[in-house]
């Protein structure tokens, strides 16, 4: 397909804008290519994940986009970064890492970005409309946007988000067109209890099974008789664009584009059919964990980040606590959550727990954690899932209160009645 | 220089070298060590391969969109495969090159093969790739 550009684009493409619109609309363009994009469409609102700090190439992309002028044309929020500048220093980050980290950080936000610097955009006032064509980049984020806002994004990659945001421009392919958000495969719960439905560990889980079913289709769950929270549906997309490349799920009488069955497919009949079995979960479940025995050097709980909602629901379980002295105890947050937790008083009963926080990055994307930490304890599916490989560590996956549970007592402890 | 596969250059570029065939999906994040070229991801067939200068063939991306920024810190260090071969349009893969060209004039040839011709590819096989995707293989030396 020949790719049309308009006279906007042509602009940018001719220097017209400036050499950092520039820049962006040639990358853009080449990709549109790839793409197979008939044209370019406008979006409304933009999320950068380039924010993420992986190596010197990535600030220099930053910079050199920066040193042109480059703005962005809609408002753009930034995924966390490689540092928290407030406290990489109580850490194991080189000090290298966290200049280098904080000059990328520097260069994204003179773009006129808003410093969000979280992966949970969709909890911050900048929070997608039903409908609104955007470009987001990070899985869980994207995952969120699509499925419970009903926004409208592909799964856009480091680089080229950016690219995206300075011009206000994406190429008109793939999820932002309706044709692409028909479910695929159809996943049935199948006797899965109300009191598992109930669970909060329920959805990590059912995420990290929707994306081992799905790979990069869109699935369409059914079955599900309870109303799930948002931060619960945020942990199955994490777990699901994790395991996965799901950027798209629907859930049949939850999700705005699945009122039924019927509308999650767009009338078709799926393309498959998967039960998923209370033995099927317990599969899923064990698959989160990688320890062997009861050791657990940290417990780190918010990828993605932390909700004021769900601090306000782990502070009873840490009241009155203390964490056993082997064990680190963290939240990964955003610096707003971080900065309403300390004015509502919860801050303070983390601390009291011994509990430590960190804010604008997590432990996937800063080299926080110190050599001898060989095993952490998580109630997100995404630490579980990408922490053996990135970190090197062993994982034991819980409900978040199996992991204060285990904090305290030094040991792994994890309540199976509902499992077995 | 016996067989010649005619591919499409999504990035288009020269190369050659070894074939290295994974027989599954890479995410390069958590996946791919870009200071040593070594595919780590400890639940991958290739764990433990060094896939920098090798021509690397394999199905598609997988996971994690930062796939994009772990390639190009891998292509200016210089710890990148020489190319990919893939069966299908890959933008992730794509995308690292396009900015690698644009930034540093070092584009990786990306080429798609039809999936027939994909198949016939084997680790160890010398490749040696054309601007026009077209890509020769050397049976004399496989």
């Amino acid at each position: 397909m020949m790719l049309h550009l308009d006279a906007k684009d042509e602009a940018m493409l001719n220097g017209d804008c400036g050499p950092a619109a520039q820049l962006a609309m040639r990358i853009l363009a080449r990709m549109a290519g790839v793409y197979g994009a008939a044209r370019l469409m406008d979006i409304v609102g933009a999320h950068i994940d380039s924010t993420v700090y992986i190596g010197e190439a990535g600030m220099e992309y930053a910079e050199r986009l920066a040193a042109l002028g480059a703005q962005v044309a809609v408002p753009t929020t930034l995924n966390v970064s490689g540092v928290d500048m407030g406290g990489w220093q109580d850490w194991a980050v080189p000090q290298d890492w966290a200049t280098k980290a904080h000059r990328q950080m520097v260069a994204y936000h003179s773009m006129g970005a808003i410093p969000t610097w979280t992966c949970a955009p969709y909890q911050t006032e900048y929070k997608p409309r039903f409908g609104d064509q955007i470009a987001w980049g990070e899985s869980n984020a994207i995952v969120f946007a699509n499925s419970v806002i009903g926004a409208r994004t592909q799964r856009y990659p480091d680089l080229l988000d950016v690219c995206c945001a300075i011009t206000g421009r994406v190429p008109a392919v793939g999820l932002h067109l309706d044709e692409h958000r028909t479910g695929e495969v159809l996943v049935r719960l199948r006797d899965v209890p109300e009191r598992v439905q109930r669970d909060e560990a329920f959805y990590p889980v059912l995420g990290h099974l929707l994306g081992r079913i799905a790979g990069d289709r869109v699935p369409v769950v059914e079955g599900l008789i309870v109303q799930p929270s948002e931060d619960q549906l945020k942990a199955l997309g994490a777990g699901a664009a994790s395991s996965g490349a799901v950027a798209l799920f629907h859930i049949v009488g939850v999700t705005p584009e699945a009122p039924t069955r019927d509308a999650a497919f767009h009338g078709a009949p799926p393309h498959q059919i998967v039960d998923v079995t209370m033995d099927s979960l317990r599969r899923a479940r064990r698959e989160l964990t990688t320890s062997e025995g009861a050791r657990v050097d940290l417990v780190v709980l918010g990828s993605p980040h932390l909700s004021l909602p769900e601090f306000k629901q782990l502070a009873p379980l840490l009241a009155g606590h203390k964490r056993h002295p082997g064990v680190k105890f963290l939240v990964t947050t955003s610096r707003v959550v971080a900065l309403l937790a300390r004015q509502t008083g919860l801050m303070q009963v983390l601390e009291d727990f011994g509990g430590q926080v960190t804010v604008d990055t997590c432990v996937l994307t800063s080299p926080m954690l110190p050599p001898e930490i060989k095993t952490l304890m998580t109630n997100s599916a995404k630490y579980a899932y990408y922490s053996p490989g990135l970190l090197g560590v062993t994982t034991a996956f819980g409900s978040t209160e199996d992991c204060v549970r285990s904090a305290i007592a030094g040991r792994v402890v994890r309540d199976e009645s509902l499992w077995t | 220089m016996d067989v010649i596969l005619r591919g499409t250059p999504i990035v288009a570029g020269e190369a050659q070298g070894l074939a290295l065939v994974s027989p599954e999906p890479l995410s390069f994040w958590g996946g791919y060590d870009h200071h040593t070229g070594e595919i780590t991801d400890r639940r991958h067939a290739l764990s433990g391969h060094v896939a920098a200068k090798k021509i690397l063939v394999m199905p598609f991306t997988r996971g994690s969109s930062t796939t994009t920024a772990v390639l190009l810190e891998a292509i200016k260090s210089g710890t990148a495969p020489a190319a990919i071969l893939t069966p299908q349009v890959d933008a992730f893969l794509a995308l690292a090159a396009i900015v690698a060209d644009e930034m540093y004039s070092l584009p990786l040839p990306i080429v798609a093969l039809a999936p027939d011709d994909y198949a016939t590819i084997h680790t160890g096989d010398r490749l040696v790739i054309s601007q026009d995707g077209a890509v020769f293989r050397d049976a004399s030396l496989a």
